[in-house]
């Protein structure tokens, strides 16, 4: 089972993922499922009124608009970075979290390496699948390296020109 | 200068010990160089042909006495004793050592500089017109602004992976010192005619392969406004930019492919969703402002004999004065602009014992302020007129007082194959070349403004596209070719330059320069600077006569 780490009350605590990664081309497994959004859209009912809980991935090019009306049911979204330089799905966070106003986890997969916690973090990304072997006690040093945030983001936390006003 | 507070040194604090940390891991073999390459390309580190290069971010071109002297201890210890000055108004050091590279940051750190986002697909070191805070002609002091956007721009979550590395500009002057219209986003700050500030907003220019003036998607942005309006043109191409090929993945492409109107008119719908919740609080804004150190200015006639009377006495003075003199807002003050470009030097490189001339002069005669050009020259805003003789003699003591600013010599290049891993040709032995055929001075002021720039290879950081001559540096079967193209500008007339015919061997290329300026001098009326003669007549006269003896 690949590591997970997940950022829950402040910490980051390395956690069993209950769900399977399933792509396109695979068979269905049982239990909780991850499936890419084309195969959400195909399937999605079928395996909700299973009783399962489902994730869907989406790519970097996939608009998370296209699943705002589904967000309700669906237990978790797993953002692509296939590439660590593909900043695509930050934005797509940020979205999730302050435009669809979306509770149920983020989880960022792909290319993810400790130099991005920090960035992933402040986007609204409650859960990362590192591929760089980060442990969670690095994980949790690398997304609060910085004592000071300069923007307002989906993290809520109080950036320097708010500090300043306190 | 913006005076940092606590909260902006821990920042930097903090930066610097990641960067120990993942230098760290580099030595011990932890990581991989290829996985080292995007961390430290985080923080302005690259491998050259020869040595690392760490590009230093100087904030809108601005430095203070302090900053410029530790550059110069930076120079001494860890480099070959000088540094070279970028179109970006940072500073690079070309040799190096990895293992030394956290120091150097630490350094920095001590006094407020760093190293962010100098390099990597982000929001790069923001541009402000060096005169800003000096000079009558602007509405206000654009460093207000462009230091808001340093702090926006710093890490930002969302926006440090874009398609490209992203380039804002911003001026409060109709004279464009800063060459808005090639930038990504170019801001012209503007007063509304109720006195409202406010800011023009142009994107989608930029130079390298496929060269574009920006276009204005919004006319008038209420100043306040700033920062959610940048995250939505930032969001729209984070989202849309290029992705496949980094030659089309500027947004200039994107803006390009869609049409400036349908551009923008995403960004606006964009906009309209994210609100004003954030921009930064005018108690912010204010904060910024009152950041700055202030200046002191006495009351002073706006004639200073004892400068007239200097003048009258030394034939250098009077023609540093006509050339890199500037007049200031205040009666008996002056802007002195610093040519880094003294003929047969690399242009835009100083030496640590001049850098210190500067912090010097600076401390004694210039409120402690020093503005780095994205001419690759240096300014000292606040000088008095009085104390302009003193200054230029101590420049001249320095072996920087050429009176050349936006002479035929002041010469922007980029370091080209001297030290680039991707240039096709050198661009600094070109640059001597043509400056010491020039070297007549009195030829060089009758021949008035003319800006060439030169290009080691396409990526076009000579800005060659919108010099009035432009060069660039082509390889053709092993051996360095120079094309050269005319009529660019990155002024407030922007416009790209028109490749004049097939390019030249190296040892050609000053004297067609010579020959491009023969013909201007023949063709000209009165008052016609070079472009404006070239834009009149066309290039049909200066191609007849750079390629009548090859037929």
């Amino acid at each position: 089972m690949p590591a997970l780490i997940r950022f829950e009350g402040g910490r980051m605590t390395a956690v069993d993922d209950p769900f399977t990664e399933i792509a396109d081309d695979e068979g269905m497994a049982p239990g909780d499922v991850i499936i890419s959004l084309t195969r959400f859209q195909a399937e999605g009912e079928r395996l909700l009124a299973e009783g399962r809980s489902v994730g869907v991935r989406l790519e970097p090019a996939e608009e998370v608009e296209a699943l705002a009306y589904d967000l309700p049911r669906i237990a978790l979204v797993a953002l692509a970075f296939p590439k660590y330089r593909d900043g695509r799905a930050y934005t797509s966070a940020r979205l999730l979290r302050e435009r669809c106003g979306y509770k149920g986890e983020v989880r960022a997969v792909g290319e993810v390496l400790r130099e991005q916690a920090q960035f992933m973090v402040r986007c609204g990304v409650d859960a990362f699948a590192p591929a760089d072997g980060s442990s969670a006690e690095e994980w949790e040093q690398a997304s609060r390296r910085f004592r000071h945030v300069y923007q307002r983001a989906s993290d809520g936390r109080a950036p320097a020109f708010a500090e300043r006003g306190e | 200068m913006y005076v940092y507070d606590t909260l902006d040194k821990e920042f930097l604090a903090d930066r610097a010990s990641e960067f120990r940390e993942q230098v760290g891991r580099r030595l011990s073999g932890e990581i991989t160089e290829d996985q080292f390459k995007a961390i430290r390309l985080m923080n302005g580190l690259y491998l050259q042909l020869h040595a690392y290069m760490l590009r230093v971010a100087i904030p809108y071109g601005a430095l203070d006495a302090r900053q410029m002297r530790k550059l110069a201890e930076i120079a001494r210890t860890y480099d070959k004793g000088y540094g070279h000055f970028t179109t970006r108004t940072n500073l690079q050091f070309h040799w190096i050592k990895l293992a030394d590279a956290p120091d150097i940051l630490d350094e920095l750190a001590s006094v407020d500089m760093h190293a962010i986002q100098t390099s990597g697909n982000c929001i790069r070191n923001v541009t402000a017109d060096p005169f800003a805070g000096a000079t009558a002609e602007e509405v206000d002091d654009p460093r207000v602004w462009a230091e808001a956007m340093r702090q926006w721009s710093s890490l930002h979550p969302e926006f440090s992976f874009l398609p490209r590395k992203f380039k804002i500009a911003v001026t409060a002057s109709p004279k464009d010192r800063t060459a808005a219209k090639v930038h990504d986003i170019g801001l012209v700050m503007k007063r509304a005619r109720d006195g409202t500030l406010g800011f023009e907003v142009i994107v989608g220019g930029g130079m390298g392969r496929t060269p574009y003036v920006g276009s204005t998607i919004r006319e008038f942005l209420p100043a306040a406004r700033l920062v959610s309006y940048l995250e939505a043109v930032l969001r729209v191409y984070n989202r849309h930019g290029r992705r496949d090929n980094i030659y089309k993945a500027r947004i200039k492409i994107l803006v390009a492919a869609l049409g400036a109107e349908e551009f923008g008119r995403q960004v606006e719908a964009e906009w309209a969703q994210i609100g004003p919740e954030s921009d930064l609080p005018d108690t912010e804004l204010a904060r910024i402002r009152s950041a700055f150190a202030p200046t002191a200015f006495e009351t002073l006639p706006a004639r200073s004999e004892a400068f007239e009377a200097a003048k009258a006495a030394d034939k250098a003075l009077a023609r540093f004065a006509r050339n890199n003199v500037k007049p200031h807002k205040k009666p008996g003050y002056a802007i002195v602009e610093v040519s880094l470009k003294a003929i047969g030097e690399t242009p835009g490189d100083a030496s640590a014992d001049q850098m210190d001339v500067i912090a010097d002069l600076a401390e004694r005669y210039g409120q402690n302020d020093i503005r780095v050009t994205h001419e690759q020259n240096l300014v000292l805003p606040h000088v008095k007129l009085d104390d302009v003789p003193a200054v230029h003699a101590a420049l001249a003591a320095a072996g920087i007082a050429s009176a050349n600013i936006n002479l035929i010599t002041d010469i922007i290049a980029c370091p080209g194959l001297d030290y680039c891993a991707l240039a096709n040709a050198r661009a600094i032995p070109i640059a001597q070349d043509i400056a010491e055929h020039f070297r007549d001075q009195d030829r060089a002021e009758d021949v008035g403004e003319l800006k060439i720039k030169i290009s080691g290879c396409i990526n076009a950081c000579g800005h060659h596209h919108v010099g009035h001559i432009g060069i660039l540096g082509v390889d053709k079967k092993g051996e360095e070719f120079y094309q050269l193209s005319l009529g660019g500008s990155g002024a407030e007339d922007a416009a790209v330059g028109q490749i004049l015919g097939p390019a030249l061997p190296a040892h050609r290329v000053a004297e067609a320069v010579d020959t491009l300026v023969e013909v201007y001098l023949r063709e000209r009326s009165a008052g016609e600077r070079f472009l404006d003669t070239f834009r009149r007549t066309g290039a049909a006269p200066f191609k007849e006569a750079v390629y009548a003896g090859a037929h």
